[in-house]
């Protein structure tokens, strides 16, 4: 599917931009989306240390175990059959909590700790787990109950009720996520 | 109110576990640096996945392909109530979180934020990640090429999130 999707993408680019003339535009995306990545690893390389390192204390310590052991309902029917002992657990439930929490620095570097632990017990290494469809389908919807960027977005563009849009984005968010795991739940008994 | 909860959450957050570890007799430091090292590994592991999605990404915008996208489509959403200038937003949502951003600024700056456009953006934007960023990033780490049903089943989360934002807001804001 990645491999269909990526290669749709580069071909369906130069064959668009052969009628519409922006054939030297496209060229140049592709120097310049190469930069972008570099900036981009680059920019999340400290903060990739400092909340993994964060993690590691916490893990450590027993914290995540106590908020694994708090969320245990929710993560038994997210994850069923998730093994404790590979602390693929408490990544997951630290990265959930960073999420709802706003803080999408934190959020990403645990969330792909979470992913190394998952596959370290991948028995095909190059075909997602259903743990691992699941944890990154509630990933691709958003879950976060302070949306700071865009609500200083709204304000400096001079809103006079920046936060008149909290409860329906609580609303529309939830939808979307029960959404996504609902169909994710359908497909993993299906799909082989 | 929304200044103060963020100014103590960071606090409140590496407080918490930091003393919870050092009052537990974990060598902070030392259990710090091992987990540091290990996400350094981990985010260059991410780099050549990044290079190809982001580069793809950057050439299908800079085609033109999504503008004409917008157009085609402009006829029909004008009948489920969506405003056309809204469209560019809900599809770029999933693939560029920036292009997003600079897409909601330009609906502000024309129609303002408390216009019907400037809401419904903001609530689709809200409630809505970066699906094939976030896809490419995670399964990218762990080079898993075969992703199975999780792009099927979080497009219908984003369907199902721009759907519930266009009826709440017209049933809200109209």
């Amino acid at each position: 599917m990645m491999n269909a999707i990526w290669f749709f993408l580069v071909l369906f680019s130069y064959i668009f931009s052969f009628f519409a003339g922006t054939t030297e535009a496209v060229t140049a995306a592709v120097f310049s989306g190469a930069q972008k990545a570099v900036e981009l690893t680059v920019s999340l390389l400290g903060m990739m240390c400092f909340w993994t390192g964060l993690l590691s204390v916490a893990e450590s310590s027993g914290i995540t175990k106590k908020l694994e052991h708090l969320l245990y309902p929710l993560m038994r029917f997210l994850f069923p059959g998730l093994s404790v002992k590979d602390g693929a657990g408490s990544a997951i439930v630290m990265s959930i909590t960073a999420n709802l929490l706003g803080l999408s620095n934190a959020a990403t570097p645990l969330g792909l700790a979470a992913m190394e632990k998952l596959q370290k017990n991948n028995l095909t290494p190059d075909t997602a787990t259903d743990h691992m469809c699941m944890f990154v389908v509630i990933n691709t919807a958003s879950i976060t109950l302070l949306p700071t960027t865009l609500l200083t977005l709204r304000s400096t563009a001079g809103s006079v009720a920046p936060f008149e849009i909290m409860i329906p984005v609580w609303i529309c968010s939830f939808l979307s996520v029960a959404s996504g795991i609902l169909a994710a739940k359908g497909f993993s008994r299906r799909w082989k | 109110m929304m200044q103060s909860f963020s100014v103590f959450l960071m606090p409140a957050l590496l407080l918490t576990v930091f003393g919870y570890a050092f009052l537990r007799r974990v060598r902070v430091f030392d259990v710090f640096l091992t987990g540091a090292a290990n996400g350094m590994k981990s985010a260059v592991s991410i780099l050549p996945a990044l290079v190809g999605l982001i580069c793809a990404i950057s050439m299908f915008r800079a085609s033109g392909a999504l503008d004409f996208l917008c157009a085609v489509c402009a006829p029909f959403l004008s009948k489920i109530g969506m405003p056309s200038e809204i469209l560019p937003l809900a599809l770029l949502k999933p693939v560029s979180g920036s292009g997003a951003l600079a897409m909601i600024q330009d609906v502000f700056e024309r129609s303002g934020p408390d216009s019907f456009s400037g809401k419904l953006a903001s609530v689709m934007l809200g409630s809505s990640e970066t699906t094939f960023y976030t896809l490419a990033v995670y399964y990218g780490a762990v080079k898993i090429t075969k992703s199975r049903y999780t792009v099927h089943a979080a497009l219908i989360a984003d369907i199902i999130g721009i759907a519930a934002s266009l009826l709440i807001c017209h049933v809200l804001y109209e």
